[in-house]
């Protein structure tokens, strides 16, 4: 009994800090949504679909398509560096692909701000290339821009989750069906993939709500209109101090968020059960 | 290439493989893909003018570096700040992670999954909306626009590294080396100093570094909570590169990456495969 007691001491000063300074803040958050004026009710949220609607459809889109990418190349590029036969080029993918995945946000906003500008070393490299004429070349940083930054820096991450499952899977179904003749892509998609789908969603849920929070790289690659909902919550506060409308769509992105580990839940149990 | 003794060769090589050819070509595009935008990074941060239509720098030089770098640029204030931050956050951080990922190792907890979980939740939700009213609490008590309020939304983001890795590190140590010190006399504090300290260090210093890269590159936070009191190297980063000076924001660009990049490369040496594998559970 005193082992357990022990035990709860040295771990609460640690789980004070994330109720202090995580927990009540969010709690005062989700309160502070229903509060305009002094009152409860849901003036804020009004007000916040009124100006923002477009942007909260926007930011779905966007952090929908992006993981949609992103889990298809990390499909790829896990695959490949299971089921690659290639010594040589499975090596080079590996040491290749994991390049981003420490690069903080804000570096990557930076970095692909420059790099997909209209005038940016992307487009001087394809005319350099003549693979593009001047007139044709056009700027990224839009809607693209941002899906582009996303998919840099969140591919490796999932690759990296989803290549350790797939190197923990038993060899021998997959040698076996390769020696019945099956297609390295049908082993993938019939044998591995349903064997690591969960690790997969795992990676990609956590993909979408860092997604659904970064703050930065809409900041630096498209902030004007229409722009993603964390933009939006920094320039209510910054510009108006309206903290009510701000944690009205503070709360509309953690119900998004909800929406999507809901899913996962269903789907886990489903599976359990 | 050369094929194989003993394997039967269906068909004959010769000595090239043309699977090259699309090979190459994809690992290319991904190698740009990749590369492009670091290498467009480099141009800048040595770039002393570089304008339209020209597709490279004119002229290259390091002038924007000794601004940079200047005692009375702000960027070495910012670079104080954010290593003294990084610093604390790392000290506090494994002050708290320590006795709690030894007792979620060793200790039978109840409710142990839950608690690992909780750690979890700062990352699972998007984090912004905590931050502003952050501010706001920091606010009414002084702590906004102080180190001191910098450093603890830092922790709070990065204890879940520093707790599951001290976690995993700990229980990747041999419970019977523990005994063993025990039996021939050694106290359970000596035990710990001297036995399991020492053995867990590789995995705490993994996650130590994992926490001062966190701290180092983290942006949300730091723009609620710290600006502009305390400046921080991604706050002058996004300063700089809004009002348009690129050689700036790319030379701060630069200081951030490579301790990140630096420590991709070296991460496989500090976590093991013994601790890796009992992350998070």
């Amino acid at each position: 009994m005193s082992k357990r007691l022990l035990g709860l001491v040295l771990v609460l000063p640690a789980l004070a800090v994330i109720a202090l300074l995580f927990l009540f803040p969010l709690g005062i958050s989700i309160v502070g949504a229903f509060e305009s004026d002094r009152r409860y009710g849901l003036g804020n949220f009004e007000k916040a679909f009124a100006l923002y609607s477009q942007d909260v459809i926007f930011t779905m889109a966007i952090v929908g398509f992006s993981t949609l990418v992103i889990g298809t190349f990390s499909v790829a590029i896990a695959g490949y560096l299971t089921l690659g036969e290639n010594p040589r080029a499975v090596a080079i993918l590996r040491w290749l692909y994991r390049w981003p995945m420490f690069i903080p946000f804000i570096v990557v906003g930076q970095v692909l701000r420059t790099f997909l500008a209209k005038n940016g070393l992307m487009n001087n490299i394809l005319i350099g290339a003549s693979i593009l004429t001047p007139i044709q070349a056009s700027g990224f940083l839009d809607w693209r821009g941002i899906v582009i930054a996303f998919v840099w820096k969140q591919t490796p991450f999932v690759t990296l989750l989803l290549a350790g499952a797939m190197a923990s899977l038993d060899r021998g179904t997959i040698e076996a069906a390769r020696n019945l003749g099956a297609s390295r892509l049908r082993i993938l998609i019939e044998i591995v993939m349903p064997q690591v789908a969960t690790t997969l969603v795992v990676g990609l849920i956590l993909s979408f709500v860092t997604m659904m929070s970064v703050l930065s790289v809409p900041l630096m690659i498209n902030a004007q209109s229409p722009t993603m909902i964390t933009a939006d919550i920094a320039f209510r506060i910054n510009a108006y101090g309206d903290y009510g409308v701000a944690n009205a769509l503070g709360l509309i992105s953690l119900g998004v968020t909800a929406c999507v580990a809901w899913i996962y839940l269903r789907q886990t149990m489903k599976e359990r059960s | 290439m050369t094929a194989l003794t003993g394997t039967v060769e269906a068909r004959p090589r010769i000595g090239l493989d043309f699977w090259w050819l699309p090979r190459a070509l994809i690992l290319g595009l991904l190698a740009f893909a990749i590369f492009g935008p670091l290498a467009n990074l480099a141009l800048w941060a040595v770039a002393e003018r570089w304008y339209f239509p020209h597709a490279l720098p004119l002229e290259y030089g390091f002038s924007f570096w000794a601004r940079v770098f200047s005692p009375r640029g702000n960027a070495m204030e910012s670079l104080t700040n954010s290593i003294v931050v990084a610093l604390l956050t790392v000290t506090v951080s494994l002050a708290l992670a320590i006795p709690a990922g030894y007792a979620l190792a060793r200790l039978k907890l109840p409710l142990r999954r839950l608690i690992l979980l909780v750690f979890m939740i700062p990352q699972a939700f998007p984090n912004l909306p905590v931050y502003v009213n952050v501010a706001r609490l920091f606010y009414e008590i002084g702590l906004n626009g102080t180190i001191a309020g910098v450093v603890l939304v830092h922790v709070t983001h990065g204890l879940v590294f520093a707790v599951w890795i001290a976690t995993a590190s700990f229980s990747a140590v041999d419970i019977e080396l523990e005994q063993a010190a025990r039996c021939i006399g050694a106290g359970a504090l000596q035990a710990f100093r001297d036995v399991t300290l020492p053995l867990a260090m590789p995995g705490l210093m993994a996650s130590a570094i994992f926490v001062f890269l966190e701290s180092l590159d983290e942006f949300t936070g730091s723009y609620f909570v710290g600006a502009p009191d305390v400046n921080m190297l991604p706050l002058l980063l996004y300063s700089a590169g809004a009002g348009g000076n690129y050689q700036i924001a790319s030379i701060t660009a630069l200081l951030l990456l490579v301790p990140s990049i630096g420590f991709m490369l070296v991460v496989e040496r500090f976590l093991k495969a013994d601790v890796l594998s009992r992350v998070g559970r």
